[in-house]
C-alpha cells in the first residue's frame, strides 16, 4: 500500500474518504479546518460544503445520514458547543447511515478563546468517542467510527487535539470502500423526538452503552503494552506519545476509545501493576472514572490542568527529570515578542484607527479584527465566542442606557455575522435598542485562511452561489439606517461611524473592502 | 537513532514547506517521521517553528528540551527563543536577517544589537549564514526556506537524489528548477 505524509486532518479526511462517506459539512475553526478543504480539493467524490456555522452543519449531516449515506461533520472544540443542540438528541436517534463528527480540542488555546476539555460531552451526551494518537490513527479511527456507528446506531465522535490535527506523520493509505445509500424509511418513533418516542429512545441508548463498554473492553484501539510491572501508565491522545518517549520501559494502557471506557481492560491491568498513574491532558477524565471505580491512581496531582502536555512535563511528573539551566539563555537585553498583527494594508487596520481616535467603547466578536485589542491600536475591548458581539452590546445598553450607547459599537466580521449575528440583530431591533454595528465586510473568512462563505458567493469547490446582499438583508430585519463604505476613506469612515452612533435607532454600517491577502 | 530538527521563522517565510521537504526526504529513505506545526495567530506574522523528527520509530511529535539536533533559524532573534532545545553537540544555522516584530516597529522596545557575537561565543554549534545574498545568488526573494534547507543538508546523510525527488514532490511544477538551485546555494553555504 502507498504511504504518504500528511497532516493529522488530512488524515481525518482520507480515512472518511476511504470509509466511503458521501455527504461532509462543516464551519472553519483552527484547528479543525483543513479536514474539509482537504475534503473539497481531493476528494470530489464526497459532496462537501461549508455551512453558515457548526450548528447547521451538524444538522446537514445528521440529515443525511438519516436519508442513507454515510456522513461527517467538522468542527473545533468551541464549534460543538454550537452544535450541541443537535447533538444531545441526535443520539437519541441515532443513525442510518453512519454519523461521524470530528472535534478538534486546542489544549493551550493556540487558536481559541478557551481550553476546554470536550471528552466531556461524550459522556453527557451519551455518545462514543474515540480519541487517535497520531495520524496513521487519525485515519483508521475515523473509518472505524463509520462502522461502530452503523454497527451501534449511534453517532460517533471522534477527537483530536492541536497536535494530533497539526502533526504531519506517515500514513499508509487504502482504497475507498463505495458504501453507497442506504434504503431511507420514514420511521418518526426513531426520529421524531416528541417525548413519548424520547423516553424509549433513552433506554434504547443506555442499552447501547452497555454494549459499547464491552465493545471498548475488546476493541484493539485500547490496548495493554505491558512492560515493567513496577509502574503502569494510562494514557489516551498525544499523550501516549509523551509517555512512550519518556518512560519506554513502563506498563501503558492506551485509551483509544474513551468513551465509554474499557472498564474490564482497566482493572486488569491496574491489577497487574504496582503503582498506576494517570497522563492526560486538560481535565481528570480518566482519572474521575478510574477512581470512580475504587483504583487509586495518581493523575493530577502531578501534572498540570492548564495547557498542552509535552514531552518534557511528562518527563517531570514521572522521573523527577528536571531540565532547568542546562541550556545557556540569552540575558545581554530583553527578547522583544513577536505577537500576531494584522497585515500591512489590511482593511480592519483602518476599522481601528478610527474606532480608537473616536474613543468608542468596541465590542468584539471572532475573526483577524480580534487584533484590534492588540497595540497599537487597543481599539476593542470586550470578546467572547462567535456572534456574541451584538447580543452584548445591547446588554450594555440596557444595562447603562442611551447614552451609552452613543459611545459604544459592535463590530463583527462577514462571515462570523452569517455564522451567528443576524439572531442578536434581529434581538437588537425587536428590543428597541440603538446601537451601532460594524459588520466588517473583507468578502471572504479571513482568520482560518480564506474559506468562502455566503457573502463571497462561492462555494468550498469555488463555484458560483448566491451571494448574500447584507445592506437588503439588515433592511428585512428592520434596520432603517444602514450605510456601506470602505473604511480606507477614513475621513468619511469617522464621519459615518460618529453620525450613526448619535442616532436614536439601530444602525449597521458595513465596512467592506476585501482582505488584502485574498487575490 | 532519531534526528530531531526544529526549523523557526517567522510568518510568511515558508517555515512549513521546509519541514515539508525534509519530511518527503526522510520517507524516501526509508525512515518513520513527525512533525508538529501550529497555524492559526502564528499566520499573523508572528513566530513561527516546526518540530521535525525522523528515525526508526518516533514517538513524540514534539521534541523533548535539551535534544534538538539541528535548529534551523530563518530570522535572527527567533533563534534566542529555540535554544532550551538545543542539545550539547546540536548545530544551530542562523540566518542573519533581522525582522522587527511589532514592539520593536512602534518603538515600545529594541532589537538586540549583539545577537551574532553572543552566539559566537555562547553557543559552539552556532553558524551564521547570509541567507540574503544567498537568495540573490539565486535570483528569487522567496526561497529562503529552501536555502537553509540546502544548508543543513549539508549535515545530513540523505543522498542527493533522495533531496532532489523530494524537492520535486513537495514544490509546485514551475518552481522545481529555482528551487534546486537555491537547495544547492544553501548546501554550498557550509564548506
Amino acid at each position: 500500500m502507498e504511504k504518504k505524509v500528511l497532516l493529522g486532518n488530512e488524515a481525518v479526511a482520507r480515512g472518511a474518504f476511504e470509509a466511503g462517506c458521501m455527504i461532509a459539512a462543516a464551519y472553519p475553526g483552527t484547528p479543525s479546518t483543513e479536514i474539509l478543504e482537504t475534503m473539497a480539493r481531493d476528494y470530489k467524490g464526497v459532496k462537501s460544503q461549508w455551512a453558515p456555522n457548526e450548528k447547521v452543519a451538524m444538522e446537514v449531516a445528521i440529515g443525511a445520514s438519516e436519508a442513507g449515506a454515510r456522513s461527517l461533520t467538522a468542527m473545533k472544540h468551541v464549534g460543538l458547543n454550537v452544535a450541541a443542540d443537535p447533538l444531545f438528541t441526535v443520539s437519541y436517534a441515532g443513525v442510518n447511515g453512519g454519523l461521524v463528527i470530528i472535534n478538534a480540542d486546542d489544549p493551550g488555546a493556540w487558536s481559541s478563546q478557551n481550553e476546554q476539555d470536550n471528552r466531556h460531552y461524550a459522556r453527557a451526551a451519551k455518545l462514543p468517542m474515540l480519541e487517535p494518537s497520531d495520524v496513521q490513527e487519525a485515519k483508521d479511527f475515523t473509518k472505524l467510527a463509520f462502522d461502530i456507528s452503523e454497527e451501534y446506531d449511534t453517532p460517533v465522535i471522534v477527537r483530536i487535539t492541536t497536535r494530533i490535527a497539526h502533526s504531519q506523520g506517515i500514513v499508509e493509505l487504502g482504497e475507498r470502500e463505495e458504501k453507497g445509500l442506504k434504503p431511507y424509511e420514514r420511521t418518526p418513533p426513531k426520529h421524531v423526538m416528541i417525548p413519548a418516542h424520547a423516553r424509549p429512545r433513552h433506554l434504547f441508548v443506555e442499552e447501547q452503552m452497555k454494549k459499547l463498554g464491552d465493545y471498548s473492553d475488546k476493541s484493539p484501539v485500547n490496548r495493554i503494552e505491558w512492560g515493567n510491572k513496577k509502574r503502569g501508565i494510562i494514557t489516551d491522545g498525544v499523550a501516549y506519545q509523551y509517555v512512550k518517549e519518556v518512560c519506554p520501559d513502563d506498563s501503558v494502557l492506551k485509551i483509544g476509545m474513551i468513551w465509554p471506557m474499557p472498564d474490564s481492560l482497566i482493572r486488569e491491568f491496574a491489577e497487574g501493576v504496582e503503582e498506576l498513574f494517570i497522563v492526560e491532558e486538560l481535565d481528570p477524565f480518566i482519572e474521575e472514572h478510574v477512581k470512580a471505580m475504587g483504583i487509586k491512581a495518581a493523575g493530577k496531582d502531578i501534572t498540570p490542568m492548564c495547557g498542552e502536555l509535552t514531552p518534557d512535563i511528562v518527563d517531570k511528573a514521572l522521573n523527577g527529570t528536571d531540565k532547568k539551566d542546562i541550556y545557556p539563555a540569552y540575558e545581554d537585553s530583553p527578547v522583544p515578542a513577536r505577537p500576531p498583527g494584522l497585515c500591512k494594508g489590511c482593511p480592519h487596520a483602518w476599522v481601528f484607527q478610527v474606532l480608537g481616535k473616536l474613543d468608542l467603547t468596541v465590542v468584539g466578536d471572532i475573526g483577524c479584527y480580534t487584533l484590534g485589542a492588540l497595540p497599537p491600536y487597543s481599539a476593542l475591548h470586550t470578546q467572547f465566542c462567535m456572534g456574541a458581539s451584538i447580543g452584548m452590546l445591547t446588554g450594555f445598553e440596557k444595562a447603562r442606557g442611551s447614552e451609552f450607547a452613543k459611545k459604544s459599537v459592535a463590530v463583527i466580521g462577514d462571515s462570523t455575522f452569517i455564522h451567528s449575528g443576524l439572531n442578536s440583530l434581529i434581538d437588537l431591533v425587536y428590543n428597541k435598542g440603538t446601537g451601532t454595528v460594524i459588520i466588517l465586510d473583507n468578502r471572504i473568512t479571513a482568520m482560518t485562511g480564506h474559506q468562502h462563505n455566503p457573502a463571497s458567493g462561492k462555494t468550498i469547490s469555488g463555484e458560483d452561489t448566491f451571494q448574500i446582499d447584507f445592506e437588503a438583508l439588515v433592511k428585512a430585519v428592520g434596520v432603517k439606517r444602514v450605510v456601506t463604505v470602505d473604511p480606507k476613506n477614513t475621513e468619511e469612515f469617522e464621519r459615518t461611524v460618529a453620525e450613526e452612533v448619535a442616532a436614536r435607532e439601530p444602525s449597521v454600517i458595513i465596512s467592506k473592502r476585501r482582505c488584502i491577502l485574498l487575490r | 537513532m532519531t534526528t530531531n530538527v526544529i526549523f523557526a521563522g517567522v510568518g510568511g517565510q515558508g517555515v512549513i514547506l521546509a519541514s515539508k521537504v525534509l519530511m518527503a526526504a526522510a520517507l524516501k529513505a526509508g525512515l518513520d517521521v513527525k512533525e508538529s506545526e501550529v497555524h492559526g495567530m502564528a499566520q499573523r506574522g508572528g513566530s513561527v517553528d516546526c518540530h521535525v523528527r525522523f528515525g526508526e520509530k518516533i514517538y513524540s511529535p514534539l521534541i523533548p528540551l535539551g535534544s534538538a539536533d539541528y535548529i534551523v533559524c530563518f530570522e535572527l532573534l527567533e533563534v534566542l527563543r529555540k535554544l532550551e532545545y538545543l542539545s550539547d553537540e546540536g548545530k544551530c544555522l542562523v540566518n542573519r536577517t533581522q525582522i522587527d516584530p511589532s514592539p520593536v516597529a512602534t518603538g515600545a522596545m529594541k532589537y538586540p544589537d549583539n545577537i551574532e557575537e553572543w552566539l559566537g561565543s555562547n553557543i559552539k554549534g552556532a553558524v551564521i549564514l547570509d541567507g540574503e545574498s544567498a537568495m540573490k545568488e539565486a535570483g528569487s526573494s522567496r526561497v529562503l526556506n529552501i536555502v537553509m534547507l540546502g544548508a543543513l543538508s549539508a549535515y545530513l546523510d540523505f543522498k542527493d537524489e533522495i533531496w532532489e525527488e523530494a524537492i520535486k514532490s513537495t514544490v509546485k511544477e514551475k518552481f522545481i528548477d529555482l528551487n534546486l538551485k537555491a537547495f544547492q546555494i544553501g548546501r554550498n553555504l557550509i564548506s
